[in-house]
């Protein structure tokens, strides 16, 4: 079995459903020639040549835009967006369209399009870059929100979210892409959408996150070893379809939650984890749900982004917090 | 309006394209496409199109129809264009207010009327129909069409993606985006720019600096074409053209066809706080319809006794869909959660199964 990164596990699974599939086709900014600016789709061009894998003009709507008509003459476009921040120019494209068509067309017509989009801070990247705008897109229903946090994982829902008949938001942690290699298989194979995993087992708290956020939680869960406290890490994997039940089992079990994300704290998702926790287990929570969270300004020049987002400290801070509670 | 048959020096521009004059004769020099059958049937489409309209415009008024944006004025775009092309093979993206070029496409008028009755399985289109669903997000329709123009030709179909806009959509980012695409990939695709000159009521003249909106083919690297869009035959010649174009791997065509939006925006406007009467009074000298009955009546095909046959027989045959579409089922109340994912969450389900309950979550 081969070690990938997250990049490489990305390539992977581009290559293997291209391979399967002469419908599927990847179109973007750069992803040609140039195999991506993060290489996901490096040497795709040379393998597929560049009727399947296009370089578009820059134009974040018109990339999305296209792929639902591609769908709709057959083909299972995957679109690459260079980075999350700047779906703001094709968002009409993706909520209000792509999420509705299907109950637009009254069911005549679904769009089987996977929309991918690097994210995330902690990469000095310049404005825009690093905007984890992830909960605006929960309140658009018909497209599903996946945010893999490891390499096995990166491939396995890459590979469902191409097969998936409805509209996929596949959000890649940037800052993940080239860390440490972990086992990825050789060939296609799934991970099912809404199947929390427990990353990390803990008898005391909860952590729960997605993204490039579950390293962090790791690491945090690591630290707090020291002070005896035994911390479980929950990785939702996807924010829509949400895993409500493992997620209310797991924090049922232990009592105390906190939830970490990279995006701004007010209505982001950890608002949904917690009002959801609220009304399905309050009752067997012994603290109050807490989150760590990027503050409630835009993401800052790179230079300040370490005390924008979640640190170790600040999570290893709440979860001493909520145990005291 | 002479009529210009000189080619413009710019290839990109033509001269504005006219067979059938206001008056009801033909322009000078002109070799129009349509015969005498033809412009028969594409009147009784025409004709087909504006009572239908003053129907629903009449049930609107009583509550009995929603939101309407009726196509008076504009028949010679709806028709002309859509007979330009095949509906076996040929795909409409339409906006809003082409509704009987998607029923000529083959999508039955008792669908798209169930549609507007907020019908959810009696509204859908049926398979095989080639037309995607009405776009009310203006010009969002367009990067799509492009899209599907490539993609069909990707999968070596032998078809041809017509699409709409107007005046007003062609402000849009999507107008730019999904006809840039267009040009680069040299998608087989018509975008028919029927020009009413309103939007709402902001007038053409807010909407580009151009002197007309053909000429923006040009910043796209395909041709660029403008049509009296009064004129029936001339918008099926125009049309007919660029769907050979396509189809024979010419690129796309941007068609700008004058028009005059002579009702409302919808049912809910009121132009006379916006128009100019004699801007409407000089639109309807120059009615689409009229001018072919003229024509005809000039070759002892029409008559005031055809014409109220006509009307009657098309009258019957709105009523007719009209009928089916109301006494269609109405949607129930779990037909909310009904087709937005092929397997909904299980939050969805939950929350379906609740409404079903009448426990409202």
């Amino acid at each position: 079995m081969a070690e990938r990164n997250i990049v490489e596990a990305i390539n992977s699974a581009l290559a293997e459903e291209m391979e399967a599939d002469p419908r599927v086709m990847v179109l973007g900014l750069d992803v040609g020639k140039l195999g991506g600016v993060f290489r996901t789709t490096s040497g795709l061009v040379d393998r597929f040549g560049a009727e399947r894998v296009v370089d578009t003009p820059l134009a974040e709507a018109g990339i999305v835009g296209a792929s639902l008509g591609l769908a709709l003459a057959g083909m299972v476009p995957v679109a690459e967006i260079q980075f999350l921040g700047f779906t703001a120019q094709g968002f009409h494209q993706i909520g209000p369209q792509l999420a509705k068509y299907r109950q637009r067309s009254r069911g005549r017509y679904h769009c089987q399009v996977t929309i991918r989009a690097p994210f995330g801070g902690g990469i000095r990247s310049p404005e825009f870059h690093s905007d984890g705008v992830e909960a605006q897109f929960v309140q658009s229903p018909g497209i599903k929100i996946v945010m893999p946090s490891n390499p096995y994982d990166a491939k396995g829902l890459l590979i469902e979210a191409i097969r998936d008949p409805d509209p996929v938001l596949f959000c890649e942690p940037d800052r993940l892409y080239r860390g440490r290699r972990s086992e990825v298989p050789d060939g296609a194979y799934t991970v099912p959408f809404g199947k929390a995993q427990l990353v990390r087992e803990g008898e005391q708290v909860t952590l729960v996150a997605w993204s490039a956020a579950v390293e962090l939680c790791l690491r945090a869960a690591d630290a707090l070893v020291a002070d005896g406290i035994s911390a479980a890490v929950l990785d939702l994997r996807t924010l829509v379809p949400l895993d409500v039940e493992t997620l209310c089992a797991q924090v049922a079990k232990t009592g105390r939650c906190v939830v970490v994300h990279e995006a701004p704290l007010s209505a982001g998702f950890g608002a949904e984890i917690s009002a959801t926790l609220m009304e399905e287990v309050f009752y067997d929570l012994d603290a109050p749900v807490a989150r760590v969270a990027a503050f409630d300004v835009p993401f800052p020049p790179a230079s300040l982004e370490d005390y924008y987002l979640p640190s170790l400290d600040r999570v290893v801070a709440a979860v001493r917090r909520t145990m005291e509670a | 309006m002479s009529p210009r048959t000189a080619p413009s020096k710019n290839r990109a521009v033509q001269a504005r394209r006219s067979v059938l004059l206001a008056d009801g004769t033909i322009a000078h020099g002109a070799r129009p496409r349509m015969e005498e059958e033809f412009l028969l049937e594409a009147l009784r489409w025409m004709m087909k199109s504006r009572l239908y309209d003053q129907k629903v415009i009449a049930l609107q008024r009583q509550g009995l129809f929603g939101v309407y944006s009726p196509g008076i004025g504009q028949e010679a775009c709806i028709i002309g264009s859509a007979m330009a092309v095949d509906p076996v093979r040929d795909w409409m993206v339409p906006q809003y207010r082409e509704l009987m070029a998607t029923v000529h496409h083959g999508l039955p008028l008792e669908v798209i009327t169930a549609q507007y009755l907020g019908k959810i399985g009696p509204a859908r289109i049926p398979e095989g129909v080639k037309v995607l669903p009405t776009q009310v997000s203006i010009a969002a329709q367009l990067p799509q069409a492009t899209g599907l123009a490539w993609g069909l030709r990707l999968r070596r179909q032998d078809s041809v993606v017509i699409t709409y806009v107007g005046d007003g959509g062609s402000s849009e980012g999507d107008f730019h985006e999904g006809l840039n695409l267009a040009g680069v990939t040299r998608a087989p695709i018509v975008f028919f720019l029927s020009n009413n000159q309103w939007a709402i009521s902001t007038s053409r003249k807010v909407q580009t600096a151009t002197r007309n909106f053909a000429l923006r083919a040009a910043g796209y690297g395909f041709e660029g074409v403008e049509v009296d869009g009064n004129d029936v035959m001339a918008v099926y010649d125009v049309t007919c053209e660029a769907v050979e174009r396509a189809r024979s791997g010419g690129g796309p065509s941007l068609i700008a066809a004058e028009t005059y939006r002579m009702s409302f925006h919808n049912t809910t406007d009121n132009p006379s706080r916006y128009q100019d009467q004699k801007d409407y009074d000089e639109a309807r000298s120059r009615d689409p319809i009229e001018r072919v009955q003229k024509y005809l009546a000039g070759l002892g095909l029409w008559d005031a006794k055809r014409e109220a046959q006509w009307t009657e027989e098309i009258r019957e045959e709105n009523e007719r869909a009209m009928k089916m579409a109301t006494e269609a089922p109405a949607p129930r109340p779990e037909d909310v959660f009904a087709n937005v994912y092929e397997e909904p969450p299980p939050r969805v389900i939950r929350q379906r199964a609740d409404l079903v309950d009448g426990q409202g979550g």
